[in-house]
C-alpha cells in the first residue's frame, strides 16, 4: 500500500509539473499585460515535441543520445523521494536530502557532457557556465539543508517534515535564513531570472538553453519536462519543509485530499511570487551571479550559526 | 596463514624485481640465452621452437608483471583473511639488529590496506606489459623499471606488515627511495630530474619527522616494538609533539597542503602504471601510517589535534581541487586531484579524532570508517583514471587536454571505462565516491551532540567546504571528460588515435571500474566487514549500519538517514528504460544526422570549441586570490602606425602559491645558511689543522 502510494505520488509529481509551468507563464503574462496562453500549453508543447523527428548533430556520440534519459530518470527519482502529498512513504528511505542533491548533480553532469559532446562554442559556453554556477550553488543548498537536518536530527526528508509538524508553529531564526538561502539557490538552479532566462535564446546570455541548443524532438521534450519537474521539486521542498501544514500524515482519503489541495495552494502562491520577481527584476551579468550566490551561501551559513548559537545551546 | 600469504606476496614482489634484473639486456637470463643460441649456431628457426628472441623479450616483459600480479592476488587474499577473521597474527624474523629482530604483524587494519594495495596492483600488472612495450626500444632498459617497481611494492607491503618502528622505517625508506628511481626513470627530461630530486628531498624530510615522532614514543617506552610503544604513558605536551611530528611526516608523504607542491611534480613524471600506484596506493600507505600512529600507538587523543587535522584536511581538499581545475596536463590534474582526495580523507579523520576525543565513540568510528572507505574508493578510481590517462598517452603521446577531443569516437571502450572513473570521482550516486562522501556528511551532521560551541560551528563549516570541494570536483572532471573525450579532436594525432590493442590495457581499468560500481552499489557488506578493524582501534562497532538490511546503508539509525544505492541504480535504469521504450520503441522515429547550428556562417571547426582553459576560466576569475596567474596577450601588428592586428597570442599560466610562500623562501634560506657554513671551508691547510686541534681538545675535555 505504502509503495503504491509512493508510486502514485511520483506519477502525480511528474504529471503536474507542466501544469505548474503553465500557471507561472500565465501569471507572468497577466502581470506583463499580455494575453496568456492556456494553462495546458506546456502539455501541448511536449506532445508536439514527441511527434517530431529528433536530429543528432554530426560530432555527437552516444552520450548525447543517452543524456536526456539519464537526466529525466534522475529527476524522477529525486521527485520520488520528496514528500508531495503525504509523508511516511517508503521511498524517502531510499535517498535522503544529500542524495537528492546528488541526483541533481548526476542529471546536471550528463546535461553538461551532452553540451560538450556537440563540439560547438555554444555547448561549451553553456556547460562551463552551468558548472560554475552549480558549483557555487550546491554548497549553499547543502548548508541550508544541513541547518534543517541539524535541527531535525535527520536528513530523511519525511522525518524532517514530521519534525517541523510536531514542533508546531515556532519561529526559528535559523529556518528564516535557510529559507532565504534555499529560495536564492532554487532560482539559480532552475535557471530563472535574474540568473538565467528560460525564455530567451539570445546567444551570449544563455546558460541552460545554450547547453541544450542542439536537442530536438523527444529528447528536448524529456529535458524540458525534467526541468519543469525540477522547478516543481524546489517549490515543493520550500513549501513542505518550511510550511508543511496540511500534508497528509495518514493514508486516509480525507487527509490525502487535504494534502493535495494544500500543496496545490502553496505551489500556486509560490508561483505567483516567482512570476512577480521575474517581472520586477532584470537578468544579471554572469560575473554578478557569484555575488548573488555568495549571498545565498552567507544566508545559509548564518542560518547554521544561528541554529548553533541560539537554538542548540539549550 | 594470512601472515604467510602476505609474506608470499612480499616475496613475489621481490622476485619480480629479481626477474626483471635477470631478464634485462645484460642480465643473467639474457647471457644464458645468448650462450644457448651460440651453442647451436646457424640453426634455422624452426616452427614451434620454444625460445626465439621475440618470445624471449615478451617473456622478459611479462614475467615481472606476472609476479607483481601474483603479489597483488596474495595481498588481497591475505588482507581479506585478516579483515574477515579479525585478530592479530604476529611473527618474528631473524633479521635486523642483533638485539632487535624484525617483528611482523597482520591485523585487520593492515589487512584492509593490503586490499587497497592489492586491487590496484593487479590492475597495474595487467596494464603494464602493454604499456611498457614502447620503453623496450627506448633509452632506458626495462630491467631498471621492473627492479624498482618490485622493490617499491615490496616496500609498501613491508610497511603494512611492520610491527616495530625500526622495520617500519626501513620499509618506508625502501618505498620512498625505490619510487624516487621510478620518478626519475625518464631522466632525459630536465623537469623529471628536478621533480625526482624534489620528491626525494621532501620524502626524506618527511621520514626525519616520522623518525623523530617514533623517537619521542620510544624514548619513553624504552623499546621499538609497537607493543612497547602502545603501552607508553606520555604527558599531553610530549604526546602533542609526537602527534604533530607524525602529522607532518605522514602528511608530507600524503601531500597535504601546504607541503603538497612536490606531489603534482613527481606523480605525473613516472610511467603511468607507476603513477597509478603512487597516487592510488602509496598515498594510502601514508594514511595508514597516520592512522596507525594516531589511533593505535598514541595512548590518548585530544580534540585540538582533531581541529588541526580538520583544518589542514579541508584546506587541502579545496585548494587541491581548485588547482586541479586549472591544469591542462591530464596527469598533473589527476595528481592535484589526489591532493584533494587526501584532504577529504584527512577531513574525515579530523572529525573522527574530534568525536573520539570528546567521548563519542560511535561517531568517531563512523568518521574513521568514512575515511577508510574513501581511501579504498580513491585507490580504485584514481588508479583507473591514471591508467586511462596512460592508455591515451600510449596511443597518442599527448599530455595536454588542450590538444585532445573526440576520443570517444576513436577509443569507445576506454571512454566508457573512463566515464565510470569520472562519475565515481565526481561523487555522483550510485557510484562509490558518493558513498564515502555521504558518510562524511553524515558524520559532520551529528556535531550537535558536542559540548563546545566552537567545535559545533567549526564542523558544519568544514562540511560546507567539503560540499564546495565536491561540487568543484564535479566541475573539474566534467571538464576532463568533456574536453578529452567529447567534441571534435583538437589536433591531428588525436584525430588518428586508435583503441588500445593490448587486451591487458583494457582489462586493468575494467577490473577497477567493476569494483567502483560494486562498492558504490553494495557498500554495506564492506562496511560491515570493517567492524573487526574498528573494534581494536576505537573500541566500537557501528551497530545500525545494516539495520534495514544489506541493501540499505544506515550509518546512525534508520530514522536519521538511510541510503540505498542498489535501489537508486535500479530505479534509474528502470525509469530510463521505460522512457526509452515508450518514446523510441513505440514511436519508431529514427533520429537524423545533421550539422550543428553554426549561426549560419558554416564551417564549424575544432578551433571554435571551448578549450580546457576557457572552461575553467569563470572559476579562475571567481577564486582569483587563490591563484598566482600570469596572463599575457601578445599582439602582432603591421601597417601604418601598427594599427592592423594580424595575430594574437594568448598565454596563461597558473602557479601554485605554495611554491611562492613556502618552497622558494625555504630553498633560499637553506642556500643562505649553506653559504654561511661554507665559510668554514676556507681551503687552507692550517685552518683545517686548527679545527682538528680544537676538536681534539674539546673531545679530551668531554671525555675527562
Amino acid at each position: 500500500m505504502a509503495w503504491l502510494m509512493a508510486i502514485l505520488q511520483t506519477l502525480l509529481f511528474i504529471g503536474l509539473a507542466p501544469l505548474l509551468s503553465g500557471w507561472i507563464k500565465r501569471v507572468k503574462c497577466r502581470l506583463q499585460n499580455r494575453k496568456a496562453p492556456s494553462l495546458f500549453q506546456p502539455y501541448r508543447d511536449l506532445r508536439k515535441l514527441y511527434r517530431k523527428q529528433p536530429i543528432v548533430p554530426q560530432p555527437a556520440s552516444w552520450i548525447f543520445r543517452a543524456a536526456p534519459y539519464i537526466v529525466f530518470a534522475s529527476t524522477v527519482l529525486a521527485a520520488a523521494t520528496v514528500p508531495l502529498v503525504a509523508i511516511h512513504l517508503p521511498t524517502a528511505r531510499i535517498a535522503d536530502v544529500i542524495v537528492l542533491v546528488g541526483f541533481f548533480a548526476l542529471g546536471r553532469m550528463f546535461l553538461v557532457l551532452a553540451g560538450m559532446d556537440i563540439g560547438t562554442a555554444f555547448g561549451g559556453m553553456g556547460s562551463s557556465r552551468e558548472m560554475t554556477i552549480s558549483s557555487l550553488a550546491e554548497p549553499a543548498m547543502l548548508m541550508a539543508v544541513f541547518t534543517l537536518a541539524m535541527s531535525a536530527h535527520t536528513t530523511n526528508l519525511s522525518q524532517a517534515v514530521n519534525f517541523v509538524l510536531d514542533s508546531g508553529l515556532v519561529l526559528r531564526p535559523s529556518f528564516v535564513f535557510a529559507l532565504g538561502g534555499l529560495i536564492l539557490v532554487a532560482i539559480a538552479e532552475t535557471g530563472r531570472i535574474p540568473v538565467d532566462n528560460p525564455a530567451t535564446h539570445l546567444e551570449l546570455t544563455m546558460i541552460h538553453e545554450a547547453m541544450i541548443l542542439e536537442y530536438s524532438g523527444r529528447w528536448l521534450a524529456l529535458i524540458e519536462w525534467a526541468s519543469q519537474i525540477k522547478l516543481m521539486l524546489y517549490g515543493v521542498l520550500i513549501a513542505n519543509i518550511f510550511f508543511p501544514w496540511g500534508i497528509a500524515q495518514t493514508f486516509s482519503l480525507n487527509a490525502l485530499a487535504l494534502g493535495l489541495g494544500m500543496i496545490a495552494l502553496k505551489l500556486a502562491v509560490l508561483a505567483v511570487m516567482l512570476a512577480l520577481s521575474e517581472v520586477l527584476f532584470a537578468k544579471m551579468r554572469i560575473f554578478r551571479v557569484q555575488e548573488y550566490l555568495s549571498f545565498a551561501y552567507l544566508l545559509s551559513v548564518l542560518g547554521m550559526l544561528s541554529h548553533i548559537i541560539l537554538e542548540a545551546a539549550r | 596463514m594470512a601472515l604467510l600469504l602476505a609474506g608470499i606476496s612480499v616475496l613475489a614482489a621481490l622476485l619480480s624485481s629479481v626477474a626483471s634484473l635477470a631478464a634485462g639486456p645484460n642480465g643473467l637470463a639474457w647471457h644464458g640465452m645468448l650462450w644457448w643460441m651460440q651453442k647451436t649456431p646457424f640453426r634455422p628457426v624452426q616452427r614451434g621452437e620454444r625460445l626465439t628472441p621475440g618470445r624471449f623479450s615478451r617473456l622478459a616483459r611479462t614475467t615481472p608483471f606476472l609476479l607483481l600480479g601474483v603479489s597483488g592476488g596474495f595481498a588481497v587474499t591475505a588482507g581479506m583473511i585478516a579483515l574477515l577473521g579479525g585478530g592479530t597474527r604476529t611473527a618474528t624474523l631473524p633479521f635486523g639488529l642483533p638485539w632487535l629482530n624484525w617483528h611482523l604483524a597482520l591485523d585487520p587494519l593492515a589487512g584492509f590496506f593490503f586490499c587497497i594495495l592489492g586491487i590496484p596492483l593487479i590492475a597495474a600488472s595487467l596494464f603494464g606489459p602493454g604499456y611498457v612495450r614502447e620503453f623496450e626500444h627506448g633509452k632506458h632498459t626495462l630491467s631498471v623499471l621492473g627492479l624498482f617497481t618490485g622493490l617499491f611494492v615490496a616496500g609498501m607491503e613491508l610497511v603494512l606488515l611492520a610491527d616495530d618502528a625500526f622495520l617500519f622505517m626501513i620499509a618506508w625508506e625502501l618505498m620512498s627511495v625505490a619510487s624516487y628511481f621510478l620518478v626519475a626513470y625518464q631522466h632525459e627530461h630536465a623537469t623529471n630530474r628536478r621533480a625526482a630530486f624534489l620528491y626525494l628531498l621532501m620524502a626524506e624530510i618527511g621520514a626525519i619527522a616520522i623518525i623523530l615522532a617514533f623517537g619521542v614514543l620510544a624514548g619513553f617506552a624504552g623499546g621499538l616494538t609497537f607493543e612497547a610503544l602502545r603501552s607508553v604513558a606520555l604527558t599531553p605536551l610530549w604526546a602533542s609533539i609526537a602527534f604533530v611530528l607524525a602529522l607532518a611526516g605522514f602528511g608530507m608523504k600524503a601531500g597535504l597542503v601546504p607541503l603538497h607542491a612536490w606531489l603534482p611534480e613527481a606523480h605525473p613524471a613516472a610511467p603511468s602504471h607507476i603513477s597509478a600506484l603512487m597516487s592510488g596506493v602509496m598515498l594510502k600507505i601514508a594514511v595508514y601510517g597516520f592512522i596507525r600512529f594516531a589511533f593505535d600507538l598514541l595512548p590518548s587523543l585530544f580534540w585540538q589535534w582533531g581541529v588541526l587535522v580538520l583544518l589542514i584536511g579541508s584546506a587541502s581538499a579545496v585548494l587541491g581541487i581548485l588547482y586541479a581545475l586549472q591544469q591542462q596536463n591530464l596527469k598533473r590534474l589527476l595528481a592535484y586531484s589526489s591532493v584533494e582526495n587526501i584532504g577529504i580523507i584527512f577531513t574525515a579523520l579530523g572529525l573522527s579524532l574530534i568525536f573520539q576525543s570528546s567521548g563519542n565513540s560511535q561517531l568517531g568510528t563512523l568518521g574513521l570508517v568514512a575515511a577508510l572507505l574513501h581511501s579504498l574508493n580513491h585507490a580504485l578510481f584514481k588508479s583507473l583514471l591514471f591508467l586511462g590517462a596512460g592508455a591515451i598517452l600510449h596511443q597518442t603521446h599527448e599530455h595536454s587536454l588542450e590538444n585532445m577531443g573526440g576520443l570517444i569516437h576513436r577509443m569507445p571502450k576506454l571512454a566508457a571505462l573512463f566515464l565510470i572513473g569520472t562519475l565515481s570521482i565526481a561523487a555522483l550516486p550510485p557510484f562509490n565516491g558518493f558513498v564515502s562522501e555521504w558518510l562524511i556528511f553524515q558524520t559532520a551532521l551529528q556535531a550537535g551532540g558536542i559540548q563546545s560551541g566552537i567545535l559545533r560551528s567549526l564542523i558544519p563549516t568544514a562540511s560546507a567546504v567539503l560540499a564546495l570541494t565536491s561540487a568543484l570536483a564535479a566541475t573539474c572532471f566534467v571538464k576532463v571528460y568533456g574536453v578529452a573525450f567529447l567534441g571534435l579532436p583538437r589536433s591531428r594525432h588525436i584525430a588518428r588515435a586508435r583503441e588500445v590493442r593490448h587486451p591487458g590495457m583494457l582489462a586493468g581499468p575494467s577490473l577497477l571500474a567493476a569494483f567502483c560500481v560494486l562498492f558504490g552499489v553494495l557498500p554495506t557488506p564492506l562496511i560491515n566487514a570493517l567492524g573487526s578493524l574498528t573494534q581494536p582501534l576505537t573500541g566500537f562497532v557501528l551497530p545500525n549500519i545494516s539495520a534495514l538490511g544489506w541493501l540499505w546503508l544506515t550509518p546512525v539509525s534508520p530514522e536519521v538517514a538511510a541510503y540505498s544505492p542498489a535501489l537508486v541504480l535500479l530505479g534509474t535504469v528502470a525509469v530510463g528504460w521505460l522512457c526509452y521504450y515508450l518514446l523510441y520503441r513505440r514511436t519508431g522515429l529514427e533520429p537524423r544526422r545533421a550539422e550543428p547550428w553554426d549561426c549560419g556562417f558554416g564551417g564549424l571547426t575544432a578551433r571554435t570549441q571551448y578549450t580546457s582553459g576557457a572552461f575553467s576560466m569563470p572559476i579562475r576569475r571567481i577564486f582569483e586570490p587563490v591563484f598566482d596567474t600570469c596572463e599575457t596577450v601578445e599582439e602582432q601588428t603591421e601597417g601604418p602606425a601598427n594599427t592592423r592586428v594580424t595575430g594574437l597570442r594568448y598565454h596563461f599560466q597558473v602557479l601554485d602559491r605554495a611554491w611562492l610562500v613556502l618552497y622558494e623562501p625555504s630553498g633560499r634560506a637553506v642556500t643562505r645558511l649553506a653559504r654561511r657554513v661554507g665559510r668554514l671551508q676556507a681551503g687552507n691547510i692550517r685552518t683545517y689543522l686548527g679545527y682538528s686541534f680544537f676538536t681534539l681538545i674539546v673531545l679530551l675535555w668531554v671525555v675527562s
